[in-house]
């Protein structure tokens, strides 16, 4: 396939650049070492150009033009460069700006809300994912492989969903409410994980895998039932969350809301907690080294089950921001995707709260991004999928990035895979 | 660099033995010569032919078979299957259908020839040390091996297993197979070794012959003439701090391995217990700790009962604790020095209050205790995982030693250590004594409990069978190790 | 909170022995007790006094086993009561599983005249409905099998299924040939199962995420080729052909057993073979003696100088040539178009009956069997209307596997090196 037509120069740049021990020859020396930065970014790179060439593929049109390449390979070339170049520009201004309306801003006939609107759409899809990406991150600094992030939101869904229109309390403190019941919902889904490998040492991986799928099950019978479902509706939907319990946006049409300020501030919350709290000191430890925690006398046990509490608690809050700040009903894919999402948010973030932020923001533009491609272009979302998993694939074989790309070893950088453990 | 140009030769029907330090590089050398890891520089030669070996089956098909210290068997297999493994007989087919009967008489045949009695269908997990190993030499035995390499291979034997191990290496030898025994013992390189090579940090330091005296071997092995004594002036015991009666204590799989044990540690002495590895020293420390639970018996520290105490508490109640095993149970690799020296006390005044740390205690305390304990380290903010072994015991030592102790329990407290580092751990366990702590020290290396304790207690299946003074000749001691009482000579019935 | 920490009844456990009274044995027989009375009291007196038919045929018609269906009830929860109080009493130890299953498949009957009292359960249909349920299961959790046995974490059934299916759905249809549609099922589950070996065993990523990410990745690319080719065109691209029933004369009229078994596709009797010559090969053969190495102990396997790694990436691919067979099931078995997500939790329920089912090809039959009956009677009991909510019955798997590792019925133990990935000191 040639459709990779811009991978080509960079790579040539940088053979070059070898030649002169200069600033700038050492500053891309180092670029061009396997570090974290330089990974993630070519990661990235390399996910677009398989996506393109997904696009390419499948579209019958562009495709007929290959059947004659060799006659006329410009066709085929142009078609191709024509589809990915529209289909990743619309990929840009969904998610970040379209300088159309930029423009049109600064012409006076535009309107500040529609130059906003794509931040906007991006920073609605990531609120959800920077929560439940903190959850994984932080149970996988414990040790812990937290797959049920899922679950936690969708019972984080659940309970928020339920407070926010079953009970009535003046605005604010009823959305403090609803915002601690889904956090509480989440720190209950992941209490059960987190005690039964305290006490029993079953493996986190499985039974939250299988919490998962339980707690879906349970919220396609939950809205079905009275009192829950909303009355005036056929079709499986339950009751709109009361105004008062709603997280603040900014005016329609623009839907972003309180919820990512809310995820900055978690943020750092859980940024403290990890790096200058005692209890973050005994989860680190009984995450590299659970043999040496337990002989300084930590609690391996309460440990794990505090750190599953922690972390079910935040991917909850994830449900519940989902929930109050942009579903405001309860469905059976109220969730979405928001749990496995913010395992590759996790990963992308290297485990690290604010490295999660940023790929929560990531992976919120690709979203947004992909919403305008599919209208404009009518390229599936399901493309933006294909890419996130394919970061994270990149991502995490870092060595496979390095052999690609020729990449020197980085000088201090460590490109040790995550923790492997088994069952 | 492990190795560095290495020099060994090996005739037909010769037992040499390669004796170094832990550390030295001698199973570094052994898993080259055995494919398992590849010289960067030079070359082996089997019978004259230069051979490459890219993996252990090369080795194998060249004659060489191994004893890893830690042994290759499936826990979960039986004998025959882990003797068949990779050389099994089969009937053809596909898939390569075994034929068990073959193999089960295969194995027989070979530890019947050999005077090593296995059971081809127990399993291996079932199996005590001593016939674990046994399986191990029928294994290679099977596969025709013209040289056999034993690593380390008395570490877990008794007294009594190990002269077993070594009369058989001699009757091995004697039908012209070449032994490589791999060791730091010098009394048994001196019973059987016709020829022995010293290697020292990666180096080929000089050969020599049985005749060598063991000072000169020791002298040889660690660089210069030390003196393994430790100066010390005598004990001066007070008060009873530990005591410890009647304890009974499981291992993992539910076998009693502490078997009613009594013993007393007063303040200002050193208690040593000796005793082969594995005969409960280790489950003994960890339920004094709380890191594992009696089943019966008291453990007392000054007349407060330390029974279904957590080990947090222990530790609090003024107990140090120098782990057995460093990597796993002394330190966090992957946290900083600092953090490390912290590693119990993290969520006490004046490290943390509440939920909350206090980086820069921390970070001062470190770097005072760096400076006080010798710690080699570029910087408190190093992990602990870039310092050597030496420098990493030394910062569980500085960490336990560092605040004010009634008991000090330090077990084989220099293993894998480098003889500087060893002086110094030894010296700052006496002076722990010497202000007044109950100290007491586990270790295998005989010499080292000698050395330090001022009463020692020989520790043989789970039971304390007689407590003696340092100055018991050795040979007394390494009896009693094997179970043999003084009084009675009365072997202890298997 | 754990700043100033005090000793917990949990910092104990840790060092706590079992304990001796309450054996495996002993928590089994309690449990049965409970759900024994829960069966006899509670199933009993919700059901209605009416016959319960279980009829031999498809439907209502012909000879059939009657109870009454609250009797019936009462008397199967005491049974289960009494097969529990013979644990809880101790028996002597050949007894106990059979004990075990006589107890669980005593509840289920109470349960079943319960719900059928005054209906009636087609045996038959229920029996093949449940076995073509399991069907995917089966061949998913033999994948699981085959990987993880070699010490390799497969996670990405899912993935496999997904590619499977659409890869029998898209050649099934472009060749118009169910037999094509087959092999290139094969070759989609086998496509994934290769990037898990060379990520998982070249490139040592963890394996849980690379199975985890796998499944996302199929997920993308089956559901982007969907809307992209099959959404548009369907009758060009997702028509694919169905897998024929064969009809083996003779055994095939054996009642109930005879149309289940005899009377079925391909597939099925391939899976079966598959549970046979899998369990063989692990504990017959050279290949699973070396294969069981491997996944427990892959130095030692590696120092009597067999080839970890080669034996490792064999086995991921073979085992994505079940999986990939099973995701056949989804579009030539079951319905007869792909679809996005099609096989919704399929591959995860196939991982739960591995880990239920122990690790080994019996047992993983077993589960798959049992999850499958439990899916067929959730279709069943929504059909006829039954109170109890079809949500939970589809719980059954996810809840039982939490049962297993939590231990609470007697320890499951994964391979040692399950997960581990072998690398060289």
């Amino acid at each position: 396939m040639t459709t990779e037509a811009p991978a080509a120069p960079p790579e040539k740049e940088k053979a070059k650049e070898e030649k002169e021990e200069s600033f700038l020859g050492l500053f891309l020396h180092n670029l061009w070492s396997a570090n974290t930065v330089t990974v993630t970014i070519l990661s990235i790179f390399l996910a677009l150009v398989i996506g393109a060439v997904l696009i390419v593929v499948s579209d019958s049109a562009v495709l007929s033009t290959f059947s004659y390449f060799t006659a006329r390979p410009s066709d085929a070339l142009t078609g191709s460069w024509d589809l990915i170049s529209r289909a990743y520009a619309d990929l840009f201004k969904g998610a970040i700006f379209d300088p159309a309306a930029i423009q049109a801003l600064f012409n006076g006939t535009g309107d500040w809300k529609t130059a906003l609107n794509p931040l906007s759409e991006t920073l609605t899809y990531a609120a959800p994912l920077v929560f439940t990406g903190l959850s994984v991150a932080l149970a996988f600094r414990g040790g812990l492989f937290n797959i049920g992030g899922q679950g936690q939101a969708v019972i984080g869904c659940i309970t928020a969903g339920v407070a926010g229109f079953a009970i009535g309390l003046p605005a604010g403190l009823h959305l403090v409410v609803a915002l601690a019941a889904g956090l509480i919902g989440g720190a209950l889904w992941g209490f059960l994980p987190g005690l039964l490998k305290a006490r029993t040492g079953a493996h986190e991986v499985i039974t939250t895998i299988m919490l998962n799928y339980t707690a879906t099950l349970f919220l396609g019978w939950l809205i079905l039932q009275n009192g829950i479902r909303d009355p005036e509706r056929t079709d499986a939907i339950s009751k709109t969350v009361d105004s008062s319990a709603i997280l603040p946006a900014m005016p329609a049409p623009l839907r972003v809301h309180l919820g990512i300020v809310l995820a900055v501030i978690v943020t750092a919350g859980v940024a403290w907690l990890i790096n200058r709290s005692s209890f973050g000191f005994e989860l680190r430890a009984v995450g590299v080294n659970q043999n040496a925690a337990k002989t300084a006398g930590m609690s391996v046990a309460k440990t794990y089950t505090m750190l599953m509490v922690v972390a079910g608690g935040l991917a909850g809050l994830g449900g519940a921001v989902q929930v109050l700040g942009t579903a405001d009903k309860l469905t059976g894919q109220v969730a979405g995707n928001i749990g496995f999402d913010g395992l590759l948010v996790a990963l992308l973030g290297r485990n690290k709260p604010w490295g999660t932020l940023f790929a929560a923001i990531l992976y919120g533009a690709l979203r947004a991004g992909g919403n305008l491609m599919q209208v404009d272009v009518g390229i599936s979302l399901e493309l933006v999928t294909v890419l996130q998993a394919l970061i994270v694939i990149f991502i995490a074989a870092p060595a496979l990035v390095k052999a690609i790309f020729q990449l020197r070893d980085a000088r201090s950088a460590r490109l040790g895979t995550s923790m492997a453990k088994g069952w | 660099m492990a190795n560095d140009h290495i020099d060994i030769t090996v005739e037909p029907g010769e037992v040499h033995a390669l004796l170094g330090e832990n550390g030295a590089g001698k199973s570094t050398l052994m898993n080259q010569l055995y494919g398992l890891l590849q010289p960067d520089e030079g070359e082996i030669l089997v019978d004259g032919e230069a051979k490459v070996f890219r993996s252990p089956r090369d080795a194998i098909s060249a004659g060489i078979g191994m004893v890893h210290q830690h042994f290759m068997l499936v826990p979960v297999f039986t004998v025959a299957e882990n003797i068949a493994l990779g050389a099994e007989e089969t009937r053809g087919g596909p898939l390569g259908w075994l034929d068990r009967r073959r193999n089960r008489r295969d194995v027989l045949e070979t530890s019947k020839r050999y005077g090593l009695p296995v059971d081809p269908d127990a399993l291996v997990e079932n199996l005590p040390v001593g016939a674990q190993q046994r399986v191990e030499i029928v294994k290679a035995l099977t596969r025709d091996v013209d040289l056999l390499i034993l690593d380390e291979p008395t570490a877990v034997l008794t007294p009594q297993e190990t002269d077993e191990l070594l009369s058989v290496m001699r009757s091995l030898a004697e039908t012209g197979k070449s032994i490589v025994f791999i060791t730091h013992k010098l009394r048994e390189v001196k019973a059987i070794a016709d020829r022995i090579t010293v290697i020292r940090r990666g180096r080929t330091v000089g050969t020599a012959t049985p005749d060598t005296s063991e000072d000169e071997l020791a002298a040889l092995m660690v660089g210069r003439d030390v003196s393994l004594e430790v100066t010390k002036t005598p004990a001066d015991p007070g008060r009873e701090v530990l005591k410890v009666s009647g304890l009974v204590v499981d291992d993992d799989r539910g076998v009693r391995v502490v078997d009613g044990v009594d013993l007393v540690v007063r303040s200002g002495e050193v208690l040593g217990i000796a005793g082969v590895q594995g005969n409960g020293q280790t489950e003994l420390v960890e339920a004094i700790m709380g890191l594992r639970l009696a089943r019966a018996g008291k453990v007392e520290l000054e007349d407060a009962d330390l029974a279904g105490r957590s080990t947090k508490q222990v530790l609090g109640a003024g107990v140090g604790y120098i782990p057995e095993d460093r990597s796993l149970d002394g330190v966090v690799k992957d946290f900083t020095v600092a953090e490390n020296l912290v590693l119990d006390l993290y969520d006490r005044e004046p490290f943390g209050s509440g939920l909350k740390l206090n980086l820069k205690a921390i970070a001062d305390s470190a770097a005072e205790r760096v400076s006080q304990f010798d710690i080699r380290t570029p910087s408190p903010q190093s992990t602990v995982g870039t310092l050597s072994g030496g420098n990493q015991q030394k910062v569980v030592v500085a960490r336990e030693m560092s605040r004010p102790l009634k008991l000090l329990i330090a077990s084989q407290p220099t293993r894998g250590v480098d003889v500087g580092s060893i002086e110094f751990i030894h010296n700052q366990i006496i002076h722990e004594r010497d202000v007044g702590t109950a100290v007491l020290v586990v270790s295998s290396e005989l010499d080292e409990v000698v050395g330090l304790a001022d009463r020692i207690a020989v520790m043989y299946r789970g039971r304390i069978l007689a407590t003696v003074s340092p100055d018991m000749p050795r040979e007394e001691i390494g009896l009693l190790m094997a179970g043999i009482t003084g009084d009675t000579q009365e072997e202890d019935s298997e | 909170m754990s700043g100033v920490s005090t000793a917990t009844a949990e910092d104990l456990s840790e060092a706590t022995a079992p304990d001796r009274f309450w054996s495996r044995q002993r928590r089994l027989g309690a449990a049965l007790v409970i759900i024994g009375l829960i069966a006899a009291v509670i199933f009993g007196s919700l059901a209605e006094s009416a016959t319960a038919r279980f009829t031999l045929s498809e439907d209502a018609e012909g000879a059939a086993l009657s109870i009454n269906g609250q009797f019936g009830a009462i008397l199967f929860g005491v049974i289960a009561v009494a097969a529990g109080g013979a644990l809880l009493a101790g028996v002597a130890k050949r007894w106990q599983t059979l004990l075990l299953c006589l107890g669980i498949v005593a509840f289920v009957f109470s349960f079943l005249c319960w719900q059928v009292a005054g209906k009636f359960l087609p045996l038959v249909d229920t029996a093949s409905g449940s076995l073509e349920l399991a069907l995917p299961l089966i061949l998913g959790a033999l994948a699981g099998v085959l990987c993880e046995r070699s010490g390799v974490v497969n996670v990405a059934i899912e993935g496999q299924f997904l590619m499977g299916a659409f890869g029998a759905a898209l050649v099934g249809t472009l060749a118009t040939s169910v037999w094509a549609g087959v092999v290139s099922a094969i070759v989609g589950g086998v496509i994934i199962a290769s990037l898990l070996a060379v990520l998982a065993i070249r490139f040592l990523v963890d394996q849980v995420v690379v199975g985890i990410v796998l499944n996302l990745f199929a997920l993308g690319v089956t559901g982007f080729l969907y809307e992209r080719l099959m959404q548009p065109d369907a009758l060009k691209y997702n028509s694919p052909p169905r897998l024929p029933e064969w009809r083996i004369p003779g055994l095939a009229d054996i009642p109930v057993v005879g149309p289940v078994l005899f009377e079925t596709n391909l597939l099925v009797w391939l899976a079966l073979i598959l549970v046979v010559v899998i369990h063989l090969g692990l504990t017959r053969t050279r290949w699973g003696l070396r294969t069981r190495a491997v996944g427990e102990h892959p130095t030692a396997a590696d120092t009597v100088g067999i080839r970890v790694r080669g034996l490792r990436y064999m086995n991921v691919l073979l085992g994505g040539v079940v999986a990939g067979a099973g995701g056949a099931y989804f579009t030539l078995v079951s319905t007869s178009a792909f679809n996005k997500n099609m096989t919704a939790g399929a591959g995860f329920i196939a991982l739960a009956a591995l880990i239920f089912g122990r690790w080994t090809p019996f047992g993983a039959l077993g589960a798959a069997l049992f999850f499958g009956f439990a899916q067929k009677l959730a279709n069943y009991l929504s059909a006829v209307g039954s109170p109890v909510p079809n949500q939970f019955l589809n719980m059954l798997p996810y809840i039982a596997t939490i049962v297993a590792v939590a231990g609470l019925v007697g320890r499951v133990r994964a391979p040692a090196a399950d997960g581990v990935p072998y690398v060289k000191s």
